[in-house]
């Protein structure tokens, strides 16, 4: 599990996260949700060591990200942040290779061809795997991204913002991609949404952010209601149920 | 597809042939006579003989490790800054060597000049630094805005240089460490530039992992590596090579900037590929340019800088034009 412990981060004299204790990483999907400036991707970024805690301690599976060494940790947690606009011209099958980095020191074995063509095929990316990132979609360059990710073989997978930039097609065949993930590959994954609906759809857990600290978490009917969703956006916004699945109407 | 050429065994066989090609070519010409035919004549102890050991190998090696080496910490520095349009010579790296150099030829004219490189390796890596300091400061970071800041911190380093070159009556040595010339290299005074050799082979070594330096901080943490650590060792290579090579033959503009473009284009961007292809194109790039200011003018000779200033920027203006039509 993911454990946070008084966790704060400041920006001059604000607390961006403060004061955060909570355990995520539960078997499945977790949403972070959350107006723009809640904390989220912050959060995210702490847990991943992209950013560095102020105060309060992250453990992953009881290692400390801030002294744990970075290849131990690699193979326990992966993170992608959404500021991968790529210049580097690498073919998909190189970047999914750097996946397997943090298990054989940049060589290669058998078994890490295995995983890296298992990536690949799990992605459908077979047939442009020869292909620079720069001559992908942007739907593609996503898919290639968690590719890597999958090579990497971690049990948690933290993902920044993944439905960002995507149209709506590829928002749909990435959230049921990483339910297929998170069913067949037994992955938790936890990543920052802005669509609640979505959230509310594919998502085990959802952890509501407000002014930088945790609103409620709970099952995606304990948190997608009208009360939460006024107190964290700020917004009168009508839930309907659909499918077993909360929906909030707020496009009305 | 034109991509794969790369890959195939026959391209690197054809690509090193074609340069030690370039370089026999480059060993026999000149205005003495150094020939096959002559150098049978005279023997090992002829004249040709003479002259082949040590002026016109020592020239073309330091050629070749001079050509490959700047291109490689073109390519480096490209990457450390995830930047296409940068290179040592614009980043004020070149410029800050030069200014060590001029301070310790000023200061301890007796140092050997392995003690003097030293001292242009500790400017130049201080150069570099303030420039990737500055970046990190700048509020945008847009592709333009970083080979410009870098030609404002060079120019301000080089306008210091000048200004006590000016005043030292030193104008004339500054010219011939920020202008690339082989003419006078001899046997005995190329020799540092296996320094630069060693530094890029450290590179090598290191190629996947400065690939993954190249797609930025957070990457290269999610992987478990210190970027830090890679940082400094990219600009260790950088700031090594751009000094051995205003040291002991002088700065060979454009080079770092078209060749890792040319090969990106043609093989992307993974180091462990690309690095023995930008030393191929570098070094052949080099000898090129150099044959054609020794034979342009026979028997006078063109400053190599001269040359591939001129080569160099045409180049690149075809590869700006080629990737903003691409860009729209």
């Amino acid at each position: 599990m993911i454990v946070l412990q008084s966790v704060t981060k400041r920006y001059a004299d604000t607390a961006v996260v403060d004061d955060v204790s909570i355990e995520l990483g539960h078997p499945g999907i977790t949403s972070v949700i959350g107006a723009n400036g809640a904390g989220k991707s912050t959060l995210l970024s702490m847990i991943g060591r992209l950013l560095l805690v102020d105060s309060g301690t992250i453990t992953v599976d009881g290692l400390d990200v801030t002294t744990t060494r970075g290849a131990l940790l690699a193979r326990r947690l992966a993170v992608l942040r959404q500021d991968n606009h790529l210049t580097a011209r690498l073919t998909v099958r190189d970047l999914v290779a750097f996946g397997r980095f943090p298990h054989g020191r940049g060589r290669l074995g058998p078994s890490d061809r295995e995983a890296i063509d298992r990536a690949i095929d799990y992605l459908d990316l077979d047939p442009v795997g020869g292909r620079f990132l720069d001559e992908l979609s942007g739907g593609q360059r996503q898919r290639a991204f968690l590719a890597m990710t999958l090579a990497q073989d971690t049990e948690y997978l933290l993902l920044d913002e993944p439905l960002n930039s995507l149209d709506l097609r590829h928002c749909v065949q990435t959230m049921r991609l990483l339910r297929r993930a998170a069913d067949e590959l037994g992955k938790r994954i936890v990543l920052v949404l802005h669509d609640i609906n979505f959230a509310a759809a594919y998502s085990d857990r959802i952890v509501a952010m407000r002014a930088g600290r945790i609103h409620v978490a709970g099952k995606p009917t304990e948190v997608i209601t009208t009360a939460v969703l006024r107190q964290v956006y700020g917004l009168d916004i009508a839930v309907d149920e659909f499918g077993g699945h909360p929906m909030a109407i707020y496009h009305l | 597809m034109i991509r794969r050429i790369g890959a195939t065994p026959a391209a690197v066989v054809a690509g090193v042939a074609l340069t030690a090609a370039l370089a026999l070519v480059s060993v026999f010409v000149g205005v003495a006579d150094v020939t096959p035919g002559s150098l049978l004549r005279g023997g090992p102890d002829g004249e040709a003989a003479l002259l082949l050991a040590a002026s016109r190998l020592p020239r073309t090696l330091a050629l070749v490790l001079a050509g490959a080496a700047s291109a490689i910490a073109g390519l480096i520095m490209q990457m450390l800054v995830r930047n296409r349009f940068v290179e040592p010579a614009t980043t004020g790296t070149t410029e800050a060597a030069a200014l060590g150099l001029l301070v310790v030829t000023v200061s301890a004219p007796g140092l050997p000049l392995a003690g003097k490189m030293a001292v242009a390796i500790g400017f130049a890596l201080v150069g570099t630094a303030l420039f990737l300091l500055l970046l990190r400061r700048l509020p945008v970071r847009t592709v333009i805005l970083v080979p410009l800041v870098g030609l404002m911190l060079g120019s301000v380093i080089g306008a210091v240089t000048t200004f006590f070159a000016y005043r030292l009556d030193l104008l004339q040595t500054l010219d011939t460490w920020l202008t690339g010339d082989f003419s006078g290299v001899l046997r005995g005074r190329y020799e540092l530039l296996w320094v630069a050799f060693a530094a890029t082979a450290a590179a090598w070594v290191a190629a996947d992992r400065l690939t993954v330096a190249g797609l930025g901080r957070d990457f290269t943490t999610n992987l478990g590596m210190h970027y830090g650590r890679l940082l400094a060792l990219g600009v260790t290579v950088v700031a090594t090579v751009a000094s051995v090579v205003v040291v002991t033959v002088g700065a060979i503009p454009f080079l770092g900037l078209i060749v890792p473009n040319i090969v990106s284009l043609l093989l992307g961007d993974n180091a462990r590929r690309a690095i023995p292809w930008v030393a191929v194109v570098g070094a052949a790039f080099v000898l090129v340019c150099d044959l054609i200011g020794r034979v342009l003018r026979h028997p006078y000779e063109i400053p190599l800088g001269v040359v591939v200033g001129v080569v160099g920027a045409a180049v690149f203006l075809y590869l700006l034009l080629r990737s903003s039509e691409r860009a729209h």
